[in-house]
């Protein structure tokens, strides 16, 4: 019985991994035409704390949100103080917070409650230190849900800004 | 004995009714109108074929507006033998057709000829004079949209809506990885073609007012800009705006020679009109709540449009170079998506209460909401060219949930889907055409 709840922990824990990983949505959805994102790809070690990995992972690289908010919650400023931090040390990565909303919502309305909450993270990420000209935001509105069920389990996760990184030397 | 007499004259009038010719659109009580469409005559052999095809396809049309409703041609006394032989009206009378429509059909090569006559067989006349169309035999559905446009227009006394067509988000794939395409249609679901791949997440095209262009939302840089797309090149151009300024929710102008949309600049979005020839574009909301979805009003002098300023999603009206709004919307739940009816008696709209969407209709002032659908998922309505039928996105819920096009009166019958292959959302219909 002890076994069998283990294995279950683990294959759920697998699972959630699963899920929650393909942010960029494989080849031909959003990944291919967002920003050059490097949080799906982009190797590195989850125990190096200089690699996306590392950011992606042990410190988490997206806030969610209530029904209809852009408030960022209590846990929401620990990852991203936490994102700030890591963006101040690893000065040579540039960042697209990208909003979304669950389905509960029109098309145009959703594209502009996801605007409002990356720029939520994006003001917090400022004025926790890390230069405006190295964030952006986007908004893909309802488009791209990282979970499909129609209930609050899956829209709770649906409701998120993701802080995705990108590699580039700083122009301008 | 006064109710008696008035239940008499009602029914003498409605005795009335049933027998002229014609079908009062604003009557919502209105009974199908008994119609006989013997096969068109083909003229030549070459014509046997098609015009089977197009007197079958004309009885789709009328009776798919719920408007009509066919004498089947195995009841018909009369067989009609020649396109201008006499009517036998009496046998028409006795199958109960109140319409009778004839046509014949000419091919010469790819060339197609197409008479046809209308009849009201209870008042023994013809109904309008008899039309000659000509076009191409692979453009034998548009021959028949343009004879059943006629026919519902003579009857019916506004215009038609068949001979148009609708462009749309063709979708696939799983709801977390939804491939997205442009694609235009009939307005009955038939001729897809794709106007873009699915490479980018396309949204909510909106056809120009005379058929010829397409505004639509791309993210084919990862963020959401509008592109112009020219219907007969296919050829693209990106809507100039300033940079690091995100822009979404496109209309033209009734000239076509504008667009009013949204532009999110940081967490803001309001609303902005650019005039398409000189890049110049003018600011017309500036509210730090969100202000998304305008449409003009067919005159041009008024945009009705969405804003949470009051907390909650909600439909405003303001002056078409912005000013005060007024709000319209004042029933329990959130308000999204309106637009002006061609005619502008109306706002069609989405509503959102209670976990339910509807898609319903107002009077400019707000008053007389009607709510036409009910569903998990409705939205973004879409006028026919006449102001008659709604076209919208309908989506269904969980892991497998797909979407697909529906139609509804805007008296709230004949709600049906629109028959095409595979997902579909976000119609925009176009005009009538030429």
């Amino acid at each position: 019985m002890k076994m069998m709840t283990r294995a279950t922990v683990l294959l759920l824990a697998l699972a959630t991994a699963a899920c929650t990983n393909p942010d960029r949505f494989g080849g031909g959805g959003a990944g291919a035409d967002g920003a050059n994102g490097v949080n799906g790809g982009l190797a590195g070690s989850a125990s190096d704390p200089t690699s996306p990995q590392f950011f992606n992972q042990t410190i988490g690289d997206r806030v969610l949100f209530a029904v209809d908010t852009s408030t960022i919650t209590p846990e929401g400023k620990t990852i991203l103080d936490g994102q700030a931090q890591w963006l101040l040390t690893n000065a040579d990565y540039r960042a697209v917070v990208e909003g979304h909303a669950d389905e509960q919502g029109t098309r145009e309305y959703n594209i502009a409650l996801g605007f409002r909450r990356a720029n939520a993270v994006r003001e917090y990420l400022v004025s926790r230190g890390v230069p405006s000209g190295r964030l952006e935001v986007t908004s893909y509105g309802k488009e791209r849900p990282i979970e499909v069920c129609s209930q609050e389990s899956c829209y709770a996760k649906n409701r998120r800004a993701v802080t995705v990184l990108s590699f580039s030397a700083i122009t301008s | 004995m006064f109710k008696k007499l008035m239940t008499l004259l009602f029914v003498v009038l409605l005795g009335t009714q049933a027998y002229a010719l014609e079908i009062d659109l604003r009557n919502p009580q209105v009974e199908p109108l008994p119609i006989a469409v013997p096969a068109f005559q083909a003229e030549n052999a070459a014509a046997q074929q098609v015009a089977a095809d197009i007197s079958r396809l004309v009885v789709q049309d009328l009776t798919g507006t719920g408007l009509f409703r066919e004498i089947p041609p195995n009841a018909f006394i009369s067989q009609v033998s020649s396109f201008t032989q006499p009517i036998a009206y009496p046998d028409w009378r006795a199958v109960n057709a109140q319409g009778l429509i004839t046509g014949a059909v000419t091919v010469n090569g790819n060339q197609l000829v197409v008479k046809f006559r209308l009849y009201d067989v209870f008042a023994g006349t013809e109904l309008g004079q008899g039309q000659q169309l000509v076009g191409t035999v692979d453009g034998w559905r548009r021959m028949a949209h343009k004879v059943a446009d006629a026919a519902y227009s003579r009857i019916t006394g506004e215009g038609g809506y068949f001979d148009s067509r609708v462009v749309f988000v063709s979708e696939s794939g799983p709801k977390d990885n939804r491939q997205k395409r442009l694609a235009v249609m009939d307005y009955d679901g038939a001729n897809v073609q794709f106007l873009t791949d699915s490479s980018a997440i396309v949204l909510a095209p909106r056809f120009s007012p005379n058929g010829d262009r397409v505004l639509y939302t791309s993210f084919e840089s990862g963020f959401p800009r509008i592109n112009v797309l020219n219907v007969a090149n296919v050829g693209r151009q990106q809507l100039a705006t300033a940079p690091g300024e995100m822009a979404f929710s496109p209309r033209f102008s009734r000239d076509g020679r504008q667009v009013i949309y949204s532009l999110a600049n940081g967490g803001n979005t309001d609303i902005y009109r650019t005039d398409l020839a000189s890049g110049q574009h003018v600011r017309l909301t500036s509210a730090p709540s969100i202000e998304t979805a305008p449409s003009l009003s067919p005159d041009g002098s008024q945009i009705v449009f969405e804003s949470d300023r009051s907390g909650t999603q909600q439909l405003y009206i303001m002056p078409a170079n912005g000013g005060e709004a007024r709000r319209i919307s004042f029933g329990e739940g959130r308000y999204g998506t309106p637009v002006w009816s061609p005619r502008g008696d109306l706002v069609a709209f989405t509503k959102q209460n209670a976990g339910r969407f509807h898609i319903g209709v107002m009077r400019t002032d707000g008053s007389e909401e009607r709510l036409l659908t009910s569903s998990f998922l409705d939205e973004g309505p879409t006028w026919s060219p006449n102001g008659r039928v709604i076209m919208f996105s309908r989506e269904t819920q969980g892991a497998g949930g797909t979407s697909a096009m529906y139609s509804v009166d805007i008296s709230g019958r004949n709600l049906k889907a629109v028959p095409i292959q595979g997902g579909a959302s976000d119609p925009s219909w176009g005009p009538l055409q030429p």
